[in-house]
């Protein structure tokens, strides 16, 4: 699964985030902005890759504007951010859970 | 009466200080004529009257945030006195909140130089918490802040007090003219205190202006100011009616805690703040009130427009306002013979010779943290900024029968139960019970009320378990780090110190 398009999930509201993904030669870049960054910084962007490697993507822009979403509605919406810029899905969703 | 002094006088006297009469005005100026009996205290403009205050470099100043975020006092006075030249300034105001931002300016040059708040919020809080002073801020209590000026730690030079009304002797008021804040509890107890009392008035009208909440046995100045606050700010942030679910969720859960406490019965008295769920309780209350021909005795506070609805259909007999949090409440004041007006002195020090607040049933309060001993922390967020007040928590929380605290379990990702609370305002000993929309926790302090409410088939558990139902929603947050530098020292309403506040880094 690649990512061929640039693509948006989410919102700006309170325990939502906005993500932003955009094709990438190679490696995964993951900008992050959080709320919470002091307290959850880490854990969100543990989240994130993890959630990206499930998925098969090692190639891509990941911008994370986040505002104290919980790691159901990280995964969720990257879930849904690269199912938008993707030239296929090809994901297990068994594994995604 | 002249030239009497020889028959009328004798030597012996001088030695016992005594003086001969030497005519009406000349120990007592003002008295010579009515232009001077009656006006003597009018001041031009502002700069005349902090002329003839005679503060000087150094010296304490004070002010009461009756107008919250609409007060229009605290910047103008600051900004006409740095014009002025004055510096090493100690700010006394009852609360700083977000508009205060202009002060930045202010104390970077040199001005204000120590501050004495309940709290503070907004870009100057993250400046201070950030390091913005060379002495950290005292964060007091309502209560804490009178015992501090009465045991001669917090004496103010200066009073500059915003009234809406005044006559040309000081009578004042903040429930008549255009930019009314209602009570002026607050204001009362400068007043009471300060060695010179300036009052700012928006409207001049005609002696004897009437009720005086500051008399004029207590004005030394007053000058007329275009105005002094917007009081449809007095309210931002206090919504008045929550259709969040999870907030009426909390609320109905605090409401079914009271009336099954043990504590609601016939001429029980209660508090309630300005929050949303806090307002919502409220309403819950009203139906269990009426339902089981409950009424009553007196409401304290911080008075919304939701309380004054049950006083006018008759549920609550009084009510005792040391702020008036909304403009229904302001006009309350001024119309309902049962809505009185207190000062902070008389609402929470409790060093005073009779607070209201030691004769509280229930008080319903916020929280930005609790913690597993139930300490609670209204003053820094979990970023360790400050962004809140101490208020009349820790004072009220001592005094009622039933302190209640009310939050959501988790805000956004930040848990609300936690370890240890990042800062400590009010001491976990006197908190009751926790609501929060996960289910309810009892102070182990308090095992007949735990029984009770268990009883009546409340969602009871203990603190640990709502912590660790928070912790697997949101993760183990990583420790904030903070630097040496005090920033904040947080003063329990005795005057001891109940926690510390440091500077956080960029």
């Amino acid at each position: 699964m690649k990512i061929v398009r640039e693509a948006l999930a989410g919102t700006l509201e309170s325990s939502d985030l906005m993500v932003r993904i955009a094709p990438r030669d190679a490696g995964l870049e993951i900008v992050l902005q959080s709320e919470v960054i002091h307290q959850f910084g880490a854990q969100i962007e543990a989240v994130a890759r993890e959630t990206l490697e499930k998925l098969g993507i090692d190639a891509a822009q990941v911008i994370i504007e986040d505002k104290g979403a919980l790691d159901c509605v990280i995964r969720a919406r990257l879930q849904t951010v690269v199912r938008r810029a993707a030239d296929e899905w090809t994901a297990d969703w068994s594994v995604l859970a | 009466m002249t030239n009497s002094t020889t028959r009328r006088f004798a030597d012996s006297l001088r030695e016992q200080a005594l003086e001969p009469f030497s005519g009406v005005a000349a120990r007592i100026a003002h008295v010579a004529t009515a232009e001077t009996r009656h006006e003597r205290k009018l001041c031009k403009n502002l700069e005349d009257a902090i002329r003839a205050s005679g503060l000087k470099d150094g010296m304490t100043i004070s002010f009461h945030h009756g107008f919250r975020e609409g007060d229009k006092t605290i910047n103008m006075v600051v900004a006409k006195l740095a014009e002025m030249g004055f510096r090493d300034l100690t700010l006394a105001p009852s609360s700083l909140l977000s508009c205060n931002t202009p002060l930045i300016e202010h104390i970077r040059a040199g001005v204000i130089r120590r501050i004495y708040t309940s709290g503070m919020r907004g870009k100057l809080a993250e400046a201070i918490s950030h390091g913005l002073m060379d002495e950290p801020v005292h964060i007091h209590s309502h209560g804490g802040r009178v015992h501090l000026m009465d045991r001669g730690e917090l004496q103010v030079d200066v009073a500059f007090l915003g009234v809406s009304t005044a006559d040309a002797f000081g009578n004042a008021n903040a429930v008549s003219g255009l930019s009314r804040c209602g009570s002026l509890g607050y204001a009362m107890v400068d007043a009471a205190r300060a060695k010179t009392v300036v009052l700012l008035a928006e409207t001049l009208v005609p002696y004897p202006n009437a009720p005086a909440s500051i008399r004029q046995d207590q004005v030394d100045l007053v000058v007329q100011v275009d105005q002094i606050g917007d009081p449809t700010k007095i309210s931002v942030g206090a919504v008045r009616m929550t259709s969040n679910p999870r907030e009426l969720l909390i609320s109905r859960f605090a409401a079914d805690v009271i009336e099954h406490s043990g504590y609601f019965e016939d001429g029980f008295s209660l508090q309630t703040g300005s929050g949303a769920s806090a307002t919502a309780v409220t309403r819950f209350l009203e139906t269990r009130m009426v339902k089981k021909g409950i009424k009553a005795g007196f409401a304290l506070g911080g008075i919304t427009g939701s309380i004054v609805d049950l006083h006018q259909k008759g549920l609550i007999a009084k009510l005792y306002d040391t702020q008036s949090f909304d403009a229904q409440a302001a006009e309350s004041l001024r119309v309902n013979p049962g809505h009185y007006e207190i000062s902070t002195n008389t609402y929470a020090n409790p060093t005073s010779k009779g607070a209201f607040s030691d004769w509280v049933n229930v008080v319903i309060l916020s929280a930005l943290e609790i913690d597993l001993d139930f300490n609670v922390n209204v003053i820094t967020g979990s970023d360790g900024v400050m962004r809140g007040a101490s208020g009349g928590h820790s004072d009220v929380a001592a005094g009622a029968n039933l302190p209640i605290v009310v939050a959501p379990l988790i805000r956004s990702r930040i848990p609300m139960v936690v370890e240890h609370v990042t800062t400590v305002v009010t001491p976990g000993e006197t908190i009751g019970v926790l609501v929060t929309d996960h289910g309810i926790a009892v102070n182990p302090n308090r095992p007949d009320l735990a029984a009770r409410l268990k009883e009546a088939g409340l969602p009871v558990f203990a603190i640990e378990e709502l912590y660790q139902r928070s912790l697997a929603l949101t993760g183990t947050p990583q420790p904030i780090k903070f630097l040496d530098k005090l920033v904040g020292v947080i003063r329990y309403r005795d005057g001891s110190v109940v926690d510390v506040v440091r500077q956080v880094p960029e």
